[in-house]
């Protein structure tokens, strides 16, 4: 009963408290905010440049076009191998009526050519998905020693130098937000400790009149939680809003479709969270770490 | 019966200086003990063990059963809550009204709402501020400052009251106005009232047993009264 008076009491009293102390609370919310937001925004950026490499790395195939004089025995060769491999995330095999059909559907003057031909002049082939960029050179190398293959192609270099450099921004942007978390923590939690250097007083006449460490401690944790979830408000409706205004505005996409964005629902909620999360346990540390401080003689 | 012993205590600061040399004192329930001393006599570092703000470097202060010496941090409040504070500066948080900083202290310990009614307008009664309860401390004077600091202090009942030149800041009709509701408290609660004090009129005047410290070192321990028939003696000297 008396632990939850405590309790009870704490949270009452860091709720008066952050009206009573205004403008230093205000201070902390407005930093939390700010620092929130750059949150935010590097995070949504982390994300999507992560969703696009990866979008772009389930897309790395290579097609292998088979001889017309292969043989069935040949075939079941290469299956049995690409069935070994480690590195193939899938293979289908693509008979030439299928690459025949596709090239007819891509344009009608393409399709009026072909009309003309007696005979199929395209190729068998195996369409194999790769699973890391990495293995890209190798599986096309490996196919082409196959004697009943005819060639083996992927989009060499270009594809390489686009996943490198997706993969490069996508670890920067990691950096970026690990470092903003840690300068947001240091930001919030001094300037928290800094209202309450204010209020030493208050802990000192706490401890004298006998209150606990803990109970001293509680209603400046409360207050802490409270000033970190006001202070991400703002950062967690910006981000709901502001993403899914930016994600109807470019339909989804950059640069002509090449890249999608990640789409809001969910993903929003889950960023949000993460503010939420960011705001209240930084709050609640800095005052735990800043009374400490002062509970020490 | 002893309330307060203090045997072989020394009190070493981190910069070498001694501020208390093998201090040996016993003070006993329901007494009234003035402490005294120039500034950097000890006496300060005394009153300040006896509450754990500051801990001796060697020998024992048992302070109502609890050896302030071996103390951990976290237990300090054990002590506190059988003792009350009151200071030069009074300590009052001027963000609450009188009621509200004489329900802190009772609340800080995580007493009933309807307990704690009863006992602060008790305590601010005792004092002499029933009418000023939803006052602010800047909406009062010194005087009705300190008054409250003692209500906050012996609203919990304490056994021993530690007062820190609690007339420091006020004036001599003031002083005395505390002085008789420290009286009272001491003659009519049986509260053991502990003064550290610079004021030689008060201590002369109440004639109580004193205690004088000098250079860290307990200089004269007066039965009652008879401190002023000392300096006399010391001055013709």
């Amino acid at each position: 009963m008396k632990a939850l008076r405590i309790l009870s009491r704490s949270i009452r009293d860091s709720i008066k408290s952050v009206g009573r102390n205004f403008s230093l609370s205000i201070a902390a919310v407005t930093c939390s905010t700010i620092t929130l937001i750059l949150v935010a925004v590097a995070f949504i950026l982390s994300y999507n440049v992560r969703e696009i490499t990866n979008n772009l790395e389930r897309e790395l195939t290579v097609v292998a076009y088979i001889k017309q004089d292969a043989t069935e025995e040949n075939r079941k060769k290469i299956e049995t191998d690409l069935n070994r491999l480690d590195m193939i995330d899938s293979y289908i095999f693509k008979s030439k009526e299928e690459w025949l059909l596709e090239m007819k559907e891509e344009s009608e003057t393409l399709s009026t050519t072909l009309d003309y031909l007696d005979n199929n002049p395209l190729l068998d082939s195996y369409v194999i998905k790769v699973k890391k960029v990495e293995n890209l050179k190798e599986i096309t190398e490996k196919m082409r020693e196959y004697e009943c293959v005819s060639s083996a192609e992927y989009g060499e270099g270009m594809v390489e130098n686009i996943v490198g450099a997706f993969d490069i921004i996508s670890k920067g942007t990691l950096v970026i937000v690990i470092a903003l978390i840690l300068v947001t923590a240091f930001l919030i939690s001094n300037t928290i400790k800094l209202t309450i250097f204010s209020r030493k007083n208050e802990i000192e006449i706490m401890r004298l009149v006998g209150a606990s460490n803990i109970a001293i401690k509680l209603p400046f944790i409360f207050e802490g939680f409270i000033l970190g979830i006001i202070g991400s408000i703002i950062p967690v409706i910006t981000t709901i809003y502001g993403y899914n205004l930016l994600y109807d505005r470019l339909d989804g996409h950059l640069y002509m479709n090449l890249i999608t964005l990640v789409k809001p629902f969910n993903f929003v909620f889950y960023i949000a969270l993460i503010l939420l999360a960011i705001g209240a346990v930084v709050g609640m540390f800095g005052s735990y770490r800043a009374v400490r401080k002062h509970l020490k003689i | 019966m002893k309330l307060i012993q203090v045997s072989n205590c020394y009190k070493v600061y981190k910069n070498g200086t001694t501020a208390i040399a093998d201090l040996n004192v016993t003070i006993d329930k329901g007494e009234f003990v003035f402490v005294i001393g120039s500034t950097g006599s000890g006496k300060s570092t005394f009153i300040k063990m006896l509450y754990r703000e500051e801990k001796p470097t060697k020998g024992d202060v048992i302070v109502g059963g609890i050896n302030v010496a071996r103390l951990r941090n976290s237990k300090v409040y054990k002590l506190r809550r059988k003792l009350g504070v009151v200071f030069q500066d009074f300590k009052l948080l001027p963000k609450l009204t009188v009621y509200e900083n004489v329900a802190f202290a009772l609340e800080s310990l995580g007493m009933e709402a309807k307990e704690i009614r009863p006992r602060v307008l008790k305590a601010i009664e005792n004092v002499g501020l029933k009418e000023k309860t939803r006052n602010f401390p800047n909406q009062l004077s010194g005087g009705e400052q300190q008054r409250v600091a003692i209500a906050r202090a012996i609203v919990n009942n304490p056994k021993l009251l530690i007062c820190d030149e609690p007339t420091g800041n006020l004036d001599p009709d003031t002083s005395k106005e505390i002085m008789k509701i420290l009286e009272k408290i001491n003659q009519e609660l049986g509260t053991t009232i502990i003064m550290a004090t610079h004021d030689k009129e008060i201590v002369n005047r109440m004639k109580k047993r004193v205690i004088v410290f000098e250079n860290g070192v307990l200089a004269a321990d007066h039965l009652k009264g008879s401190y002023k028939a000392h300096e006399s003696i010391k001055n013709s000297k």
